[in-house]
């Protein structure tokens, strides 16, 4: 069914977040950080907030350094916005373990909601598409988010790239802890158990 | 033959254990760069901006990995913002930075950059070390790997213009 308005961003992510077993999620700063806290707190999960249009590209040296596990950055589009270029670092890389997942509402929520450029014609599915990544989606609907979710956590042989549309609906605040050494001390933990601290 | 300063550099990093190495091309570290790419334990990423590898690497040590991010002066600028991630969450970072607006700079618009690259780093709390001689490489990024990986703080070697030979410019007296 599509949504006239886009989806709701916190049942979107919670839908795909379902199957993740032991996959990391890395989110990037203000909203997108929001839902991921609301869809379940875990070790597993790096919420950054600040480093605006850094998140895909830590995605990537988290994917570099664990090879077998999946990596899901979740991120917003003015974000991703900033960071364009790397898209083409990823493309070229082409990590198989890490999905990047644009959560676009097509404003920029935190701020004010100024119209992003993502409501003007610019088509980041299309810019990762033309960047190389293989697996390439832009989910308005129910059904297109339930294929997404299938192929999330799913082996691949390069990297992942979704643009999933939301609507600008207002969501609750859901704020996780503040504290960048206990959010990265954490994540390592989960990450490498003991030899964190080796 | 003594080893070279890039080739010493190679050296500590495989004995720091350093599996990704994030690079945006430059001359001056265009050896080390050869030689990390020759080496299937280390991962090779070459970047479209500096300020990707300071978050591909905070990623890298949240998973594990030790990490280099090799750059010139002219791209500190683009990175402060990112480096805030390091130090409000402490995650280690080296970066090794080749100069430009130092020893014997020929190309005006390289000098604004350089001369502010390390008061801007330290601005946002990265320590800085400068090597000036080619001798004093070694030793100077061994001491920025262990401060960097040990104390688990984000550090800079700059490595000085009169180490790699300032850039020949074609309008200088002497050049044709």
């Amino acid at each position: 069914m599509t949504e006239p308005q886009g989806l709701d961003r916190r049942a979107a992510l919670a839908r795909l977040l379902r199957e993740r077993g032991d996959a990391a999620l890395v989110t990037g700063l203000g909203s997108p950080t929001y839902d991921a806290f609301a869809a379940g707190d875990t070790d597993h999960n790096f919420y950054l907030w600040g480093g605006m249009g850094g998140a895909a590209m830590l995605g990537l040296g988290l994917a570099l350094a664990q090879p077998q596990r999946r990596v899901v950055v979740w991120t917003g589009d003015g974000e991703m916005l900033m960071g364009l270029g790397a898209l083409a670092t990823i493309a070229v890389a082409r990590p198989a373990n890490l999905a990047i997942v644009v959560v676009d509402n097509e404003h920029y929520g935190e701020t004010g909601m100024q119209p992003a450029h993502t409501g003007q014609g610019v088509d980041l599915a299309g810019i990762a598409a033309a960047a190389g990544f293989g697996d390439v989606s832009l989910v308005r609907t129910t059904d297109a988010l339930e294929a997404l979710a299938q192929r999330l956590f799913r082996p691949a042989d390069g990297p992942l790239f979704a643009c999933v549309k939301v609507s600008t609906g207002p969501v609750p605040k859901a704020v996780p802890s503040l504290d960048g050494p206990y959010l990265r001390t954490r994540f390592r933990l989960a990450m490498m158990g003991a030899a964190a601290f080796r | 033959m003594a080893p070279t300063w890039p080739a010493q550099i190679y050296e500590l990093l495989k004995g720091f254990d350093v599996r990704q190495v994030a690079y945006v091309p430059d001359a001056g570290h265009a050896e080390l760069i050869r030689l990390c790419q020759s080496d299937t334990t280390m991962q090779t990423v070459s970047l479209t901006t500096e300020e990707e590898g300071v978050a591909m690497l905070c990623g890298a040590w949240l998973g594990g990995h030790h990490g280099v991010l090799l750059m010139q002066s002219s791209g500190v600028g683009n990175c402060i913002n990112m480096l805030t991630l390091n130090a409000e969450c402490r995650i280690p970072l080296l970066m090794l930075v080749t100069m430009r607006g130092d020893f014997g700079e020929g190309n005006p618009q390289q000098m604004p950059m350089g001369r502010g690259a390390q008061a801007a780093m330290e601005a946002v709390g990265v320590v800085v070390l400068r090597a000036d001689r080619a001798e004093d490489v070694a030793e100077s990024v061994r001491a920025a790997a262990r401060m960097a990986f040990l104390s688990q703080r984000a550090v800079a070697l700059l490595i000085g213009q009169r180490v790699i030979g300032a850039k020949a410019m074609t309008q200088e007296p002497g050049h044709d």
